[in-house]
């Protein structure tokens, strides 16, 4: 590795990279603009009944949705990757890449193979009436359309974001941490919860910050399980009263609280450095449980994935052998494969490369206008999917007007839609709805690499480029790889704006099982459900191989 | 080195995405932009069966809603040419957005009865369905209902149902509003309400599941799903078995019926192809396909219903037109939200 001795102009790169935050940042919040510009339009006598019959069981429904999911989410998820990353005990390395694939399981496909064991004359009812007259086991079958099941439903699958947040944490921790801490007298325990879970914060705060989101816009399983959240009165709005108007209106309520939220779980934790301060980040050593402990802690780690993975697999499995759907692997579904893993794998590249871009520059130049675009990248996500796809309609097909207007100019062919009519525009809108998930968990990271880092380089006459390189680079691969599944994962379950923004004839794996889920026959659909999940399993096994290393695969 | 990988991916994945948009289409000769809220699954026989008469290409878009919107947001270069939609409300959307223009066609006119087209001519229903009841077999001994009859205390706590919001309830209690006015509708969602077994929630085939395991006697839902778990579902056959399919009537009126229909774009580039399939959606081929695999009925008179659906009795639907309810759907949900009908 050489150093370059000579100073580049630093500035021109500062300002190429703050640019570039700046651009993502607009660009993420040009839709929500334009959704803030719908609901300028009056909706007036609307709110009286929305405030008198509708938003206050929806906010408080929605509350304890929000609260539930994310005590699950958090417990399943912190407590999970706590234990990966401190103790060896039997079947760890199986453990490892298998519990992150909850994700693989779209929220709404978790809730409707959920209620179809749970529900009357379904397997568990079956297995209870063979004890039981069938009118008892009815009454103790667990209701999943409630509010409950849809908190254990979208927990048991969402887990993974804070799993994945806090294992990248956990893992890098500087073990001088928690070895001084053990050396003074703390037990694992305590040290896990004096050291490691503070020092962890920010990740665990963007973990459970996807994961409140991600509810908070489900509209599917929400639906589907009777729960009547404020996403649900959005479309209601929409749909039934016949104002986009109102609904905007809701969706701008919903984000500004979102935007309130998030500040001020910041201004908690200002002026605290999360920063380790080892030489390099090594992996603390594992303490070996065998016996009894061992066992718990296999356990432990075995039932989240067990309930929020290989039962809807395997359920899925089952429906797709029984209606010998294996066999029928079509040209149509293996195109649609094919479009969802290239939709899916250019977005993540773009959002990867903008999200690193946009915190590298804040790193350099604290400025407001980068912090401001990193905060602004963060809106994509907290608006419901397809109430984004309808805010970004109107942008691309201006940008598509502006093109053919300049076309015609210079006297050549219009080219038509040219975003708003191609996968462009899915594309599109994956990466500025998943923009959040890598801007978040790239800041998280940096929040943990020391300033005296950059400084050193500085002093030692490197370029930028080598601090990004040999700095960065290196110190962020848990966290950028950790950032790099979720958004393809996403990319491939996202439903609302696929549906809606797809050009003619195109297909993705999640449009494919909507085909059939939206008429109630979902199980039809599985064959595409277990094509998402083969998918993703295949970057999260390769991603977690190197799980035990400290900078991921080189 | 990363970083040129990193490139060469982004650059695959471009280029990809042109070659995937290359089959996004301006307007051609031969072909027809369909968007529809029918899922492909569904209407792919039909346009199938198009092609093979007329030589003309389908281009497909499905969605679950906002397809009306996003007519509108493309303006004037947007490629739509016709809309399909499953219920009156999209197509009360679709003309309240700005999106459709008259479908000029005597054929048309001739073949689909006037209360099941749109006045002006911005719609057509090209099939039925019919909002009715599934009731048990062993616990319920009546084989007629009335819409009226859900609201009598003789049902409390027996009636499933999804929730009031779906858009299949919010036409049926608009034509109850469009009806009775909307006291009287209130009033009658109280009742249906009080009357319900558990919160509103699933879909209609979990109604049937909940009516055949005992959790409610009646239970509301479409008359395809029924046949389709009836006979096509293998697994959901003893739902369909436990339960039988009663006709429900509006007190001297008939059965509530809503639509599945089309809409011409307003810009449509492909005017004359759209118009062609238009017309061949009312044809009795087409009808006939309708009726056999989505289990619809036909809104062209003579053609033969599947007999699954005749065997729920005959079908009498209600004449007040089908554009009256569509008036009433702002209405019926406020009712819905004012009686914490899911709650």
């Amino acid at each position: 590795m050489s150093y370059q001795t000579r100073p580049i102009a630093s500035r021109a790169a500062e300002q190429f990279a703050s640019l570039l935050a700046v651009l993502t940042g607009i660009a993420v919040i040009v839709p929500v603009i334009s959704i803030a510009l719908t609901a300028m339009q009056p909706a007036a006598d609307l709110w009286p009944h929305l405030l008198a019959y509708v938003l206050p069981r929806a906010a408080l429904d929605t509350m304890l949705l929000l609260l539930g999911v994310g005590a699950i989410a958090a417990a399943l998820g912190v407590g999970a990757a706590w234990i990966i990353s401190s103790f060896d005990f039997p079947g760890r390395s199986y453990l490892i890449w298998l519990l992150p694939l909850p994700l693989a399981i779209p929220t709404y496909i978790g809730a409707y193979v959920y209620v179809d064991i749970f529900e009357p004359l379904g397997v568990a009812h079956n297995v209870l009436s063979a004890w039981l007259p069938p009118q008892q086991a009815l009454t103790l079958l667990p209701s999943m359309r409630s509010l409950p099941g849809a908190i254990v439903i979208i927990g048991l699958v969402l887990y993974p974001y804070v799993y994945l947040s806090a294992r990248a944490m956990f893992q890098t921790q500087s073990a001088e941490f928690a070895e001084a801490a053990r050396l003074l007298g703390a037990r694992r325990w305590q040290e896990f919860c004096r050291v490691s879970l503070p020092m962890a914060r920010p990740a665990l705060a963007v973990g459970l910050a996807l994961v409140l989101l991600e509810t908070l816009n489900d509209i599917g399983a929400s639906e589907y399980l009777g729960v009547r959240t404020m996403t649900v009165s959005i479309f209601t709005t929409w749909l039934n009263q016949g104002s986009l108007a109102g609904a905007a209106q809701i969706s701008c309520l919903m984000l500004f609280v979102v935007a309130a939220l998030v500040l001020l779980e910041r201004y908690g934790r200002r002026q605290r450095a999360f920063t380790a301060a080892a030489e390099s980040p090594r992996i603390a050593e594992r303490k070996r449980l065998s016996g009894a402990a061992g066992w718990l802690a296999c356990a432990s780690c075995v039932i989240p994935p067990l309930f929020g993975f290989i039962l809807p697999f395997a359920y899925l499995l089952r429906e797709s052998i029984e209606r010998s759907l294996i066999g029928g692997i079509d040209a149509g579904l293996a195109e649609a494969m094919g479009n969802s893993v290239v939709l899916a794998l250019t977005a993540t590249v773009i959002v990867l490369l903008l999200g690193l871009t946009a915190n590298v520059a804040n790193r350099w130049r604290d400025s407001t206008a980068t912090l401001a675009s990193i905060g602004a990248s963060q809106a994509g996500y907290a608006v419901p999917g397809l109430i984004l796809a309808l805010g970004l309609l109107a942008p691309l097909v201006a940008f598509d007007n502006a093109i053919n207007a300049a076309a015609r100019g210079l006297g050549a062919a219009a080219p038509g839609l040219l975003l708003a009519g191609s996968s462009a525009a899915v594309v599109i809108a994956y990466a500025i709805r998943f923009m959040a998930v890598a801007t978040g968990l790239t800041q998280a990271g940096f929040e943990r690499i020391p300033r005296d880092y950059d400084d050193s380089a500085k002093v030692a006459g490197a370029s930028e480029w080598t601090c990004v390189r040999a700095i960065y680079l290196p110190l962020l691969r848990p966290a950028l790889w950790g950032a790099a599944i979720l958004v393809f994962v996403d990319c491939l379950k996202e439903l609302p704006a696929t549906l809606l923004l797809r050009p003619l004839n195109v297909e993705t794996l999640s449009t494919s099982i909507y085909q059939f889920a939206s008429r109630g026959s979902f199980e039809q659909g599985s064959l595409a459900a277990l094509m998402i999940v083969a998918a993703s399993i295949v970057p999260v096994i390769w991603l977690t191989r190197f799980a035990d290393v400290p900078n991921g695969p080189a | 080195m990363s970083r040129i990988r990193d490139i060469s991916v982004a650059a695959a994945g471009v280029a990809s995405i042109i070659a995937l948009s290359s089959a996004s289409a301006l307007a051609q000769s031969g072909e027809v932009n369909v968007y529809t809220y029918r899922e492909t699954k569904l209407i792919q026989p039909l346009f199938d069966a198009f092609t093979k008469d007329t030589g003309i290409k389908v281009n497909v878009i499905s969605a679950s809603s906002g397809l009306e919107q996003r007519i509108k947001s493309e303006g004037a270069n947007s490629p739509a040419d016709v809309l399909l939609t499953v219920d009156i409300g999209r197509l009360d959307d679709a003309v309240k957005a700005e999106v459709s223009q008259p479908i000029k066609s005597d054929k048309l006119d001739e073949i689909v009865p006037a209360h099941f087209r749109d006045p002006n001519g911005h719609w057509y229903g090209v099939s039925m369905r019919a909002r009715v009841v599934y009731a048990s077999k062993d616990r319920v001994k009546q084989n007629t209902i009335s819409y009226e009859e859900l609201a009598d205390p003789k049902w409390k706590g027996k009636i499933c149902i999804r929730s009031g919001q779906h858009i299949y309830n919010n036409a049926l209690f608009a034509a109850f509003v469009a009806k009775y006015g909307e006291a009287k509708a209130e009033e009658w969602l109280k009742g249906v309400k009080a009357n319900l077994a558990q919160k509103p929630s699933g879909g209609d085939r979990e109604t049937a599941r909940d009516v055949a395991a005992g959790k409610c006697d009646i239970g509301i839902g479409n008359t395809y799903y029924w046949a389709l778990m009836n006979n096509v579902e293998a697994d959901k056959k003893p739902w369909a078995e436990a339960t039988k399919v009663m006709l429900p009537t509006f007190a001297g009126g008939g059965t509530h019926v809503n639509l599945s229909g089309v809409v011409l774009a307003k810009h449509a580039p492909n005017k004359a192809n759209a118009m062609k399939l238009i017309e061949w959606l009312a044809e009795g081929k087409a009808q006939q396909i309708y009726a056999d695999m989505n289990y619809e009925y036909p809104v062209r008179a003579g053609v033969a219903v599947n007999p699954t659906i005749a065997g729920y009795g005959t079908l009498n639907p209600d004449p007040m037109p089908i554009a009256k309810i569509a008036e009433h759907r702002k209405a019926a949900s406020t009712l819905v939200d004012k009686v914490g009908f899911d709650n």
